[in-house]
């Protein structure tokens, strides 16, 4: 055990068991895996990428590329987890990856021996040739060694949720800028929302032995977590990572509500995406320790040397007790003092050849080598020896390695922004942001405590203001700056593999290579050689690469310049953006007024849309669909049927010029209309084509209902919507879509008229008082407000009866007293179909009013929408596909292809296809609507069914498109 | 994205549906057809302030014209096209 004996701010008190590669070990409440394996001594927790090589612990959050772990189990199996940001829980479950058979012994490692081979562009140039190899050989093959955990293959079993706010001041980052910066605008009144990745708010306050104010730097950061949770309007989320920055201030979020737990507890999501719009955003994400390349680098025990700090002071663990610190500033000697206080025997080796005496004195009791760098490492799983470039070897179980500061300034280049090198901090620094976001603390380059806190508190005051709520500046209480000397020092060159991508592979020579073969350009250069393209977007990876570039290149590192940051800053789990939206919840599901009461007559349901639609009604010893969908259509024809059309969209255009308006949108006149009478309709797209079909009704000179397809209900009222505010702002006319408001029934049959007078007691319903197209407004018998219309969906005798939703069940078991016989949505299209009139096949996007038989309701008389582009030339090609019907002996299905008899099944010989096609018990026999070449001249003719798809090939009859009453009578007797 | 209404004031984009580009005034029924053909096909497709046509279809249902960045997203204004 490594763990020491007092400090840190883990729970000693509360022991936690878990296993990792299915060996238990056991860790303390306030542990990440990373903390709770290194105190168990456990060093090596993954192989790498490309060669396999064996990989520890390098970091201390989300910056960590090499510790890559699968979490959980089953359902719940989550690859690529980082072990530092995976906080412990009691019976956590983790496996390394990437490794066979075990991880101690990896066959892959072989790759590490066909380094010069797996170079940079290693699959560029191999899998190259035969073109015919790559989908049955080279393929299977990089897929099956490419990736690093396996995903789980049942449904996700938890619960996601989405959340919207609002703030002023969104602060991003909750270390000592952040929470400065979150004080200050908290203080001036805002509405602050402070998000943090990690689990403890406080950032780096809880990593190092610091002051403020006489307190220790961690009891400060909960003194000002304690004030800013007093504030009403301050909501402080943990746990919770800003991945994106997006247009006018909206932020993305992933607040990890569970993930620290077995499974969530009951009601609560695993994980919940937020949108914040903010007026304001200070970035505080920090900054993270970047390695140095040399040979080995990245040896289990090799590790950021501010990452052991973490680990002593906050986990009180001792990650090595022999310990090499290899540093090229002032930072790495704080390491070096921290590791001496927690007993462990300390070497430090500076690449400068003089630190201040001050820093020498602190880490006094430590070996002090300067101007010295470390050329290799020794051991086989894990370190065990350090050798210098002048040949010292020094026994060590640690490596602390301190090369500088990349400040976290992704979120700042989200639009594109590319950041400025600074030569005096040897980093890269913000030179814009996104609208509205401000930069504070070591993101901005500021490295030192002091100056975060100053910076921070400044930052949230003018963001505070800025978003309307001026204050007073922060009283901040007394800090330190520590000394943040630093020399640049990228790549110590040597014989052997010096990473620079760990998570990738990438090595010094790769990228060297890279700019030899004329990938000079970093945007080419990263492609080419995958550097900073992995999991962690090169957070440890993408300085140290530039500056070899910039090296090998003769360039400065501000010449080389950086790749863009884009969104997301780490990686986000689908299901966090999705929600509730999953499944059955993808959209909602709406529901009829008479659904419970179809329902309750045995209806299986379809859905049609958003919609779920009655399909049909079995009934007792029918032996599967066909004998109900007979049943009912028969009815229609020989006695009395009705169908909920509820679904159909309805839409009511008011005002003195609703008229004017609907001639615009109809193809054919609607101004002629007389009150009390109802018109078929068409609509036209502006391209000619046909948009949708539907009724007219005229309740008087200003008020109309139009009923609209269901698919296109809200596209037509968006178009008539369209027509008026954009084409013909000046009239005077309001729209509002009624479809949920009236439940309509379809009441259809000969003896349909018999059971409506029924209802409707001294109504005088006969062909003189009510003729076919007729509407009015009535009451039913017992009180009940109805609209009446006459007309004909099937054919039959039929009239459509609107009553308000709360009604409609108590109208639907009258009907059902009376007689009338209750079909579905299938019935309904065989009656269609054997009418003739045209559907969703038919209505397809391509087809005229021309190809369909309407050509003739086309206006001549005035302007409409459509008009003048359905006189082009080819919408008014006699060859183009029209409507015909078919009569075939054996099974016709839609979406078949015609074919002229004996012609080869061929794209050339194709004439058209069928749109519609069902048994019509009326004939006895199949039928079909089709869109034919040159149609009309055909009817008469035979003509070949093929479907290829569903293997089907026959001959059909082609008809006219309409199999019953061809003069109309059922429908006016 | 957020788009101010004139009628519901700043919103989500998630709000609106949009065509794209702000189409040319409808010609006369009896114009040639090439300038129908203009009308229904051509459109501009900018670097920079582009009008654009958006509806606030979860909102007020007002077709707003809007004056958008191409470049940046940034908003310039948004009139309602009835106005």
């Amino acid at each position: 055990m490594t763990r020491l004996a007092s400090g840190g701010r883990i729970d000693r008190a509360q022991t936690l068991r878990f296993s990792f590669d299915g060996t238990p070990y056991t860790g303390q409440a306030g542990d990440t895996l990373a903390s709770a394996l290194l105190a168990n001594g456990v060093r090596l927790v993954g192989r790498s990428f490309k060669y396999h090589r064996p990989r520890g612990i390098w970091g201390l959050g989300a910056e960590e590329p090499n510790a890559l772990v699968e979490l959980r189990e089953g359902a719940r199996r989550e690859p690529n987890t980082r072990a530092t940001t995976a906080e412990l829980f009691e019976g956590l479950a983790a496996r390394s990856q990437n490794r066979w058979p075990s991880l101690r012994f990896d066959v892959q490692a072989v790759n590490g021996l066909f380094g010069p081979i797996l170079s940079a562009g290693f699959y560029y140039k191999t899998f190259m040739w035969p073109a015919s190899f790559w989908e049955k050989v080279y393929e299977p093959l990089i897929r099956r060694a490419a990736g690093l955990g396996r995903a789980p293959e049942e449904v996700d079993p938890d619960a996601y949720e989405r959340m919207h706010a609002h703030c002023d001041v969104l602060v991003i980052g909750a270390g000592p800028a952040g929470l400065a910066a979150a004080l200050a605008a908290a203080r001036s009144g805002a509405r602050v929302i402070l998000a943090d990745e990690d689990a403890e708010p406080g950032g780096r306050l809880l990593a190092d032995r610091q002051e403020i104010g006489g307190l220790p730097a961690a009891d400060w950061a909960a003194q000002v977590l304690a004030e800013l949770a007093g504030f009403r309007d301050v909501t402080l989320l943990p746990r919770t990572t800003v991945f994106g920055a997006f247009d006018h201030g909206t932020y993305g979020a992933v607040q990890r509500v569970a993930d620290h737990l077995a499974t969530p507890p009951e009601g609560t999501p695993r994980q919940r995406g937020w949108t914040i719009v903010a007026r304001r955003a200070v970035l505080a994400a920090g900054a993270v320790e970047r390695p140095i390349a040399f040979a080995g680098n990245d040896r289990p025990g090799v590790m950021s040397a501010a990452a052991v700090r973490g680990y002593l002071n906050r986990y009180a663990v001792l990650p090595g007790r022999r310990a090499v610190v290899f540093t090229a500033g002032d930072d790495g000697w704080r390491s070096a003092a921290d590791l001496l206080a927690a007993g462990a025997e300390v070497t430090v080796v500076e690449a400068r050849d003089a630190v201040a005496p001050a820093i020498a004195e602190a880490a006094r009791g430590a070996r002090q080598i300067l101007g010295a760098r470390v050329a290799g490492t020794a051991g086989g799983l894990g370190l065990a020896g350090v050798t210098l470039t002048d040949g010292q070897r020094l026994p060590a179980d640690l490596l602390a390695v301190a090369g500088g500061w990349n400040p976290l300034l992704n979120l700042s280049g989200h639009h594109g922004a590319r950041p400025r090198w600074d030569d005096a901090l040897l980093a890269f620094v913000p030179d814009a942001a996104p609208p509205g976001m401000a930069v504070a603390g070591a993101a901005a380059g500021r490295m030192t405590l002091a100056a975060c806190l100053a910076d921070g508190a400044a930052a949230g005051l003018r963001a505070a203001e800025e978003a309307g709520h001026p204050g007073q500046p922060l009283a901040l209480p007394r800090a330190d700056d520590e000394p943040a000397g630093l020399r640049a020092l990228f790549h110590v060159p040597g014989r052997g593999k010096a990473f620079v991508d760990f998570q990738h592979d990438v090595t010094a020579d790769d990228i060297a290579l890279a700019a030899r073969e004329g990938f000079r350009s970093v945007e080419h250069a990263k492609r080419y050689t995958t550097l900073g393209m992995a999991t962690d977007q090169g957070r440890t990876s993408n300085v140290t690469g530039l500056a070899i570039l910039a090296a090998a290149t003769g360039r400065s590192i501000a010449e080389t310049g950086t790749t863009l940051f884009r969104p997301p800053y780490t990686p986000v789990a689908i299901g966090a953006l999705a929600g509730h939206q999953t499944g059955r919840d993808f959209r909602p599901t709406r529901r009829t007024p008479l659904h419970g009461w179809a329902a309750g007559q045995g209806a299986s349901f379809v859905e049609s849309g958003a919609w779920l639609r009655a399909e049909w009604y079995a009934r007792p010893g029918e032996r599967g669909w066909r004998d109900s969908v007979d049943r009912e259509a028969q009815a229609v024809r020989r006695d009395v049927g009705f169908c909920d059309v509820s679904t159909l969209g309805k839409i009511e255009v008011v005002g003195p010029d609703a008229a004017a308006l609907l001639d615009l949108v109809y193809a054919n006149d609607i101004a002629s209309l007389k009150p009390g009478r109802i018109r078929y309709g068409v609509m036209l797209r502006e391209d000619g084509f046909v948009f949708d079909d539907g009724t007219c009704a005229r309740f008087a000179p200003d008020r109309f209902l139009l009923t609209t397809t269901t698919a296109n209900a809200a596209r037509v009222l968006q178009h008539l919507e369209y027509a008026h505010q954009v084409l013909r702002p000046s009239l005077t006319v309001a729209l509002l879509s009624v479809t949920d408001a009236w439940a309509q029934v379809s009441l259809a049959g000969p003896r349909a008229r018999t059971v409506l007078g029924g209802l409707l007691p001294g109504v005088a319903l006969g062909n003189e008082a009510f003729p076919h197209m007729s509407c009015a407004e009535v009451v039913l018998e017992g009180g009940m407000p109805a609209r009446l219309y006459r007309l004909s969906f099937s054919g039959e005798l039929a009239y459509e009866i609107g009553v308000p939703p709360d009604a409609a069940a108590a109208l639907a078991d009258r009907l059902l007293a009376a007689g009338a016989t209750p079909y579905g949505t299938e019935a309904l299209g065989v009656l269609r179909i054997e009418k003739g009139h045209v559907g969703g096949g038919e209505l397809n996007g391509q087809t005229t009013a021309g190809d369909l038989g309407l050509g003739r309701m086309l206006s001549r008389r005035k302007d409409f929408i459509g008009r003048a582009l359905a006189q082009r030339p080819a919408l008014v090609d006699p060859a183009r596909l029209v409507l015909v019907g078919l009569l075939a002996g054996a099974v016709l299905r839609g979406g078949s292809h015609l074919l002229a008899p004996g012609a080869p099944a061929t794209t050339a010989h194709d004439l058209g296809h069928v749109t519609s096609a069902c048994w019509s018990p009326h004939l006895g026999r199949m039928i079909g609507l089709a869109l034919l070449a040159e149609g009309r001249s055909r009817i008469g003719t035979r003509i070949r069914v093929h479907d290829p798809l569903r293997g089907g090939d026959t001959e059909a009859e082609v008809v006219e498109p309409v199999f019953i009453d061809r003069e109309g009578l059922r429908s006016r007797g | 994205m957020r788009i101010l209404c004139p009628y519901c004031g700043d919103r989500d984009a998630a709000e609106f549906t949009t065509i794209g580009s702000a189409p040319p005034p409808r010609p006369a029924p009896d114009a040639p057809m090439a300038e129908w053909h203009a009308f229904l096909h051509l459109r501009d497709n900018p670097a920079g302030l582009h009008a654009e046509l958006w509806q606030h279809s979860q909102g007020c249902r007002q077709w707003l014209r809007v004056m958008r960045d191409t470049r940046s997203h940034a908003v310039a204004g948004a009139e309602a096209c009835r106005s």
